[in-house]
C-alpha cells in the first residue's frame, strides 16, 4: 500500500510540475467543448437553388416568390442561362437547379398538367435527398393552392393529399446540443486520458527510469495501478468541468441522476486507461506508442456512432461499433442525460464495461514485465 | 547539397530503422480509408419503425407496406397505443413511429385529405430530422400513385435528377472526407515528432552547430515523409477505386497534385508544430487532440458548413481539411478542372507558404 | 556464515548464436568492492542484468545474497541497489521528491526516509538544492545522488553500471569516497568502469574479453603476473586477444 501511495505522489508530481502541459491537458478540450457542439446543425436551411426559368410568366414569378417566401431556400441565381447554372453546382455556390420549362404555364392552362425539372447536387446524398424532399413538398402546396383558385372548387382542394404532423420526443425543441455536448465530451475525455497514459510506461523506457524501478521489489501490479489512479482522478476532474461547462453554456441538466453517470463513468475511464497502459507497454518509443493510439482512437471515435448512426453501417463494421468501449458510453450518456435512465436501465452496459475494465487492466499488469 | 543530401539520408534511416512505426504509417491510412469508407455514411438505413393503425383499410396497409419496403425503413411492430410505442422507443426497440388516424381512405379521397402522424427518436435530432424527411417523401409518393385514380385538373408534376450521385451514395460524399481527414492527421502527426524528439534527445544542438542551414535541416526532415505520403496517398486513391467504387471522373494528374500540395501543408504544418513546442508530449497533445475533432467537424464532410453559426463558418476556413474536401470532391466526383478549384487551392498554397515561414522563424528563434 | 555474497558459476547468456556471456564464474565476499572490467560488448552490462533479475541466464548457476537468479529474483531485488549507466533519476522531480519516491518503492516509512535524508543532504552538500529540480543540476552532483539513493534504503550489495561516465576527475574522487564508506558500512559494491586507475580502488578485479572472464585477481596480483607497471597495461595486453568489436 505505501509503494502504491509512494508512486500515486510521483506521478501527481510529475503532472503538475508542467504548467505547459496542464495547460493543453485542460485548456483545449474546454476550448473544443464550448465551440465545437454548434457546428453539428443537421437542418436544413440555407439552401443554395438556382432558377433557370424558360417561360417567365406570371406562374413562373409567382412559384419563385413563392419559393422565396418559405425561407428555407437562398435564390442564389435566376436566368435563362444552363452553363450559368451549371458552374454553380460545380462551384458550389448553389445545391439545387430548378428548371422552368419555356410552356410552364402555357401547358397547365390548356392540357391541365404541366412539369418542372429539379436537379440535385447530390454528392451529400442526405442533403440532397432532404433539399429535393423540401422542394417537391412545395412545389406540391403551389400546385394546390393554384388548382383551388382556378377552378373555385373546393372539392379538389387537397383531396387525394396526406399530410404529415411531426413529434419528435425526449428532445422536442430538437436541441442540438442536448445531443451533441455529452457526446463530445465522452469524445475528448476519451482523447485526452488514451493518450496521455499510452506515452506514459514508454516515455519512462526512453528515460531509463523503468530499470531502475525494475531492480527494485515493487509489484508488477503495484505499478501499473500508480499509474492509473492519478490518470484517473485528472479523468473525473474534466468530466466535472465539462459538465459545468455543459450547464454554463448550454444549460445541460442530465434528467437522470449524476451518481449514473459518474458511476458508468469510473469503470469507463479504467477501461480507457487500461488500453492506453497496454499500448505503452509494447511499444517502444513514444512515437511508436503516439501513432497506435491515434490509430485506436481514430477508429473508437468515428465508429462510436456520434457521428453516423450505427444501424447504417455493414455488418462487420457493426461489429466494430460494438466492440468500441466508446459507443456504450455515448448510449449510456444519452440514455442519462436526455431520457432520464437510472442505474438500473444501464445494467447491460455498466456489466460489459466492468468486464472491459477488468479485462484491459489484467492485460495491462501482465504484459508489463520487469524483466526484459 | 552533399549536406543536405545527407541529411534527407539520417532521416530514412530512422524511418527504416523502425519497422513497427513504418508499418503503422503505411498501414493505418489504409485501413482506415478502408473502414471508414464502407461504415461511415449520413445514410440512414433500416431504421425500426413501429406503427399504430387505427384504420386497418386498404390504404392505410398499402401505407406500412410502401415504408417497409423503402430502404430507409423496417416494420418492426404494431401498437394498440402511444405507452406501448413510447415503451418500446425507450428500450430502443424503434427509432421511429407512424399513426395512422381512422377512416384513413375515406378522408384521403375527400376535401382536406388526410393526415398522418410521424414521431421521431429526437435524443439523436441529425436522424431524427433525416427520418422525418424520408417518411414524408415516402408518403406523398404514395400518395401521388394512390391519387393517379382522381380525375384532378392543373396538376404540376415535378421531376428530380440526383447529380454526381444518383444512387444517393455515402461513400461519395465521406470517401473525399475521409481522405481529407486521414491524410492531414497521419502526415501533421508524421513530422510533428521529428524535431522536438531531437531537442528531447539532446542532438538537436548537434545539428544547429553544424553549418547545416535551418531551411535545410527542415526540408530534409520533410522529405522522406513526402515520399512515404506518394505511397499513402497512390493507395488511398486506389483502394477508393477498385475497393470502396467510387469514380475518379476529372483527370488524375491534378487530383494526385493537389493530393501531394495538401499533403505538403499537413507536413508543414507538423513541422511547425514541432519547431514550436519543447517536449513530444505537447507536439503530440497539440497534432492530436488540438486537430482531431476540429478536423471530423469543420471540414464540412460531416456537418454542412452553411448550416453552422457564423463565427464557427469563419473558423472552419482555417482548417485545411475544409478545402482538400472541396478540391476532391470536385476533381473526383464532379470531375470538374482547375478552373472550378483554383480558390481553394491557392488557399492550400497560401497555408503552406505561411506554416513552412513560420516553422522556419520559430526553428531560427531556437538558434538565439 | 556464507560470506560470499554473489556467486557465479558457468553462467551463461546468449541471444540467438550470439553468445554474450559465457560461462562466467566467481564469488564476491560481503563489503568487498569488485571492479567489472571489459572492453565495450564484452559482456560486462548484460552480466550485470542477470545479477540484477532484469534478464533471466541461458544457463549456468548464480546467486545474489543467497537467492537464485532464476527463481528468486524479486527477493533478490528486495536486497540490491541499482544504479545504471543511463541516468535514472527524475528530471522533473526535484532531489528531495527524487528520494522520496525511490526510497518508497523500497518500502521505507516516511518517518525513516525523513530522518535519513536530512544528514544525506547534508554530506552531500545539497541542502539548498533539496527542493531544486533534479534537471536543473550539474552532471557529477547528479551521479553522486544517484548513487547516494541507489544504497539509500540499505541494500546488501550496490551495482554500479559505469557510475562515473562524463563526470570530472575531482567529482570521480568524491564518488569513490562515498563507495569506500558504503563498503565500509558492510555494502558490496559491484563496479563497472572505463577508467583503469579506478580499477586501482577495487578490492578485487575482474577483466572481461569476448564475454568471458580472462583475468581475476587483486590489483597489484594482477599487474605482478602480467608483469605490467599498471593496470592499464595489464587491460590492454588482455583486451587485444578480443574478436570482437566493440560497439
Amino acid at each position: 500500500m505505501r509503494t502504491l501511495i509512494v508512486i500515486i505522489q510521483k506521478e501527481f508530481k510529475q503532472i503538475l510540475r508542467n504548467p505547459a502541459t496542464i495547460k493543453l491537458i485542460f485548456v483545449m478540450p474546454i476550448l473544443q467543448l464550448i465551440i465545437l457542439p454548434n457546428a453539428a446543425d443537421y437542418e436544413i436551411k440555407n439552401i443554395n437553388l438556382h432558377i433557370i426559368d424558360h417561360d417567365h410568366s406570371a406562374l413562373s414569378r409567382r412559384l419563385t416568390e413563392n419559393i422565396r417566401a418559405t425561407g428555407y431556400f437562398r435564390i442564389e441565381g435566376y436566368g435563362t442561362d444552363r452553363k450559368a447554372a451549371r458552374h454553380a453546382i460545380e462551384t458550389e455556390k448553389a445545391d439545387i437547379i430548378l428548371n422552368i420549362p419555356a410552356s410552364f404555364e402555357r401547358n397547365l392552362v390548356r392540357e391541365g398538367k404541366s412539369g418542372l425539372m429539379i436537379e440535385v447536387n447530390a454528392i451529400n446524398g442526405v442533403k440532397g435527398g432532404m433539399g429535393a424532399a423540401y422542394m417537391n413538398s412545395l412545389i406540391h402546396r403551389f400546385n394546390s393552392d393554384i388548382r383551388t383558385e382556378w377552378t373555385g372548387d373546393e372539392r379538389f382542394m387537397q383531396a387525394g393529399t396526406i399530410g404529415t404532423t411531426s413529434s419528435f420526443w425526449f428532445n422536442p425543441e430538437m436541441n442540438y446540443s442536448f445531443f451533441m455536448v455529452p457526446g463530445i465530451l465522452v469524445l475528448l475525455l476519451t482523447i485526452v486520458a488514451m493518450n496521455l497514459t499510452s506515452i506514459n510506461i514508454v516515455r519512462e523506457k526512453e528515460i531509463g527510469t523503468i530499470e531502475q524501478i525494475n531492480v527494485s521489489p515493487i509489484r508488477k501490479y503495484e505499478f501499473i495501478l500508480g499509474k492509473l489512479v492519478p490518470q484517473f482522478i485528472l479523468g473525473m476532474v474534466a468530466m466535472t468541468l465539462g459538465f459545468g461547462i455543459a450547464r454554463l453554456f448550454y444549460g445541460i441538466v442530465p434528467m437522470g441522476s449524476y451518481l449514473t453517470i459518474y458511476l458508468f463513468a469510473a469503470v469507463y475511464m479504467f477501461t480507457i486507461l487500461g488500453i492506453g497502459l497496454l499500448v505503452s507497454n509494447y511499444s517502444a518509443t513514444q512515437q511508436q506508442a503516439m501513432l497506435a493510439s491515434f490509430f485506436i482512437m481514430m477508429i473508437f471515435v468515428l465508429m462510436s456512432g456520434q457521428y453516423t448512426s450505427i444501424d447504417s453501417m455493414p455488418e462487420w463494421a457493426k461489429w466494430i461499433a460494438r466492440v468500441n468501449p466508446v459507443t456504450y458510453f455515448i448510449e449510456v450518456m444519452r440514455r442519462v442525460v436526455l431520457k432520464g435512465a437510472g442505474p438500473g436501465d444501464i445494467l447491460p452496459e455498466l456489466g460489459i464495461m466492468s468486464a472491459y475494465a477488468l479485462l484491459t487492466n489484467s492485460l495491462a499488469v501482465f504484459s508489463y514485465h520487469k524483466r526484459s | 547539397m552533399k549536406q543536405f543530401i545527407n541529411f534527407i539520408k539520417k532521416e530514412f534511416i530512422h524511418i527504416f530503422r523502425d519497422r513497427r512505426t513504418l508499418f503503422i504509417l503505411i498501414g493505418m491510412p489504409m485501413v482506415q480509408i478502408l473502414i471508414f469508407g464502407f461504415a461511415l455514411t449520413n445514410e440512414v438505413k433500416n431504421s425500426r419503425f413501429g406503427y399504430i393503425d387505427l384504420s386497418h383499410d386498404e390504404l392505410s396497409q398499402r401505407l406500412v407496406a410502401e415504408m417497409d419496403a423503402s430502404n430507409y425503413f423496417e416494420a418492426a411492430a404494431e401498437f394498440a397505443d402511444r405507452d406501448e410505442m413510447e415503451g418500446a422507443f425507450r428500450k430502443g426497440r424503434i427509432s421511429f413511429g407512424l399513426v395512422i388516424p381512422d377512416d384513413f381512405s375515406g378522408s384521403f379521397h375527400s376535401t382536406g385529405g388526410t393526415k398522418v402522424q410521424l414521431i421521431a427518436d429526437a435524443s439523436d435530432p441529425n436522424i431524427a430530422n433525416t427520418l422525418v424527411n424520408y417518411a414524408t417523401a415516402v408518403i406523398q409518393d404514395m400518395a401521388a400513385g394512390a391519387s393517379q385514380g382522381l380525375q384532378i385538373p392543373y396538376v404540376i408534376r415535378p421531376e428530380t435528377r440526383m447529380l454526381y450521385n444518383p444512387q444517393l451514395q455515402g461513400a461519395y460524399n465521406f470517401v473525399p472526407g475521409v481522405m481529407a481527414m486521414v491524410l492531414l492527421l497521419v502526415c501533421t502527426m508524421m513530422t510533428a515528432l521529428t524535431i522536438v524528439r531531437e531537442k528531447e534527445n539532446g542532438t538537436m544542438e548537434v545539428l544547429l552547430v553544424s553549418p547545416v542551414k535551418p531551411i535545410k535541416i527542415i526540408t530534409a526532415k520533410a522529405v522522406p515523409y513526402l515520399l512515404l505520403s506518394f505511397f499513402n496517398i497512390t493507395s488511398i486513391l486506389l483502394l477508393s477505386v477498385f475497393v470502396l467504387n467510387v469514380p475518379i471522373r476529372g483527370s488524375l494528374v491534378l487530383l494526385f497534385s493537389e493530393s501531394v500540395l495538401f499533403t505538403l501543408v499537413s507536413l508543414s504544418l507538423g513541422l511547425l508544430i514541432s519547431s514550436a513546442t519543447a517536449s513530444q508530449t505537447a507536439a503530440m497533445f497539440i497534432s492530436l487532440v488540438g486537430m482531431f475533432l476540429p478536423t471530423v467537424m469543420l471540414s464540412g464532410f460531416m456537418f454542412p458548413i452553411e448550416n453552422m453559426p457564423l463565427p464557427l463558418q469563419i473558423i472552419s476556413n482555417l482548417v485545411p481539411a475544409k478545402w482538400f474536401y472541396i478540391i476532391v470532391r470536385s476533381v473526383m466526383i464532379k470531375g470538374t478542372g482547375l478552373a472550378i478549384v483554383w480558390k481553394e487551392t491557392l488557399i492550400l498554397l497560401a497555408m503552406l507558404l505561411f506554416f513552412m515561414g513560420m516553422a522556419i522563424k520559430k526553428f531560427k528563434l531556437r538558434l538565439a | 556464515m556464507n560470506e560470499y555474497v554473489i556467486t557465479a558459476e558457468n553462467l551463461t547468456k546468449s541471444f540467438g548464436d550470439f553468445t554474450a556471456v559465457d560461462r562466467i564464474s566467481f564469488e564476491v565476499r560481503r563489503g568487498e568492492i569488485f571492479g567489472f572490467l571489459g572492453a565495450n560488448g564484452a559482456g560486462k552490462t548484460t552480466a550485470m542484468r542477470m545479477f540484477c533479475g532484469l534478464i533471466l541466464p541461458s544457463s549456468g548457476k548464480a546467486s545474489i545474497g543467497g537467492f537464485d537468479v532464476y527463481r528468486e529474483t524479486e527477493a533478490i531485488k528486495r536486497n540490491i541497489g541499482y544504479m545504471s549507466q543511463r541516468f535514472s533519476l527524475y528530471d522533473d522531480l526535484t532531489v528531495q521528491e527524487n528520494i522520496n519516491f525511490y526510497a518508497g518503492i523500497y518500502g521505507m516509512s516516511r518517518k525513516a526516509i525523513r530522518e535519513k535524508s536530512a544528514p544525506l543532504l547534508k554530506q552531500l552538500g545539497l541542502e539548498a538544492e533539496r527542493n531544486a529540480l533534479v534537471g536543473s543540476l550539474p552532471l557529477g552532483w547528479k551521479q553522486k545522488l544517484s548513487f547516494s539513493v541507489a544504497i539509500f534504503h540499505e541494500p546488501k550489495i550496490v551495482f554500479l553500471d559505469e557510475p562515473t561516465g562524463g563526470v570530472d576527475p575531482i567529482t570521480r574522487r568524491e564518488f569513490w569516497q562515498m563507495i569506500y564508506e558504503a563498503s565500509d558500512r558492510d555494502i558490496t559494491v559491484f563496479v563497472t568502469t572505463h577508467y583503469m586507475d579506478e580499477a586501482e580502488y577495487c578490492h578485487r578485479v575482474s577483466v572481461m574479453v569476448d564475454g568471458r572472464i580472462e583475468a581475476l585477481d587483486t590489483p597489484g596480483g594482477l599487474k605482478k603476473s602480467h608483469g605490467a607497471a599498471s593496470m592499464n597495461e595489464v587491460f590492454l595486453q588482455l583486451a587485444r586477444k578480443a574478436k570482437r568489436k566493440g560497439d
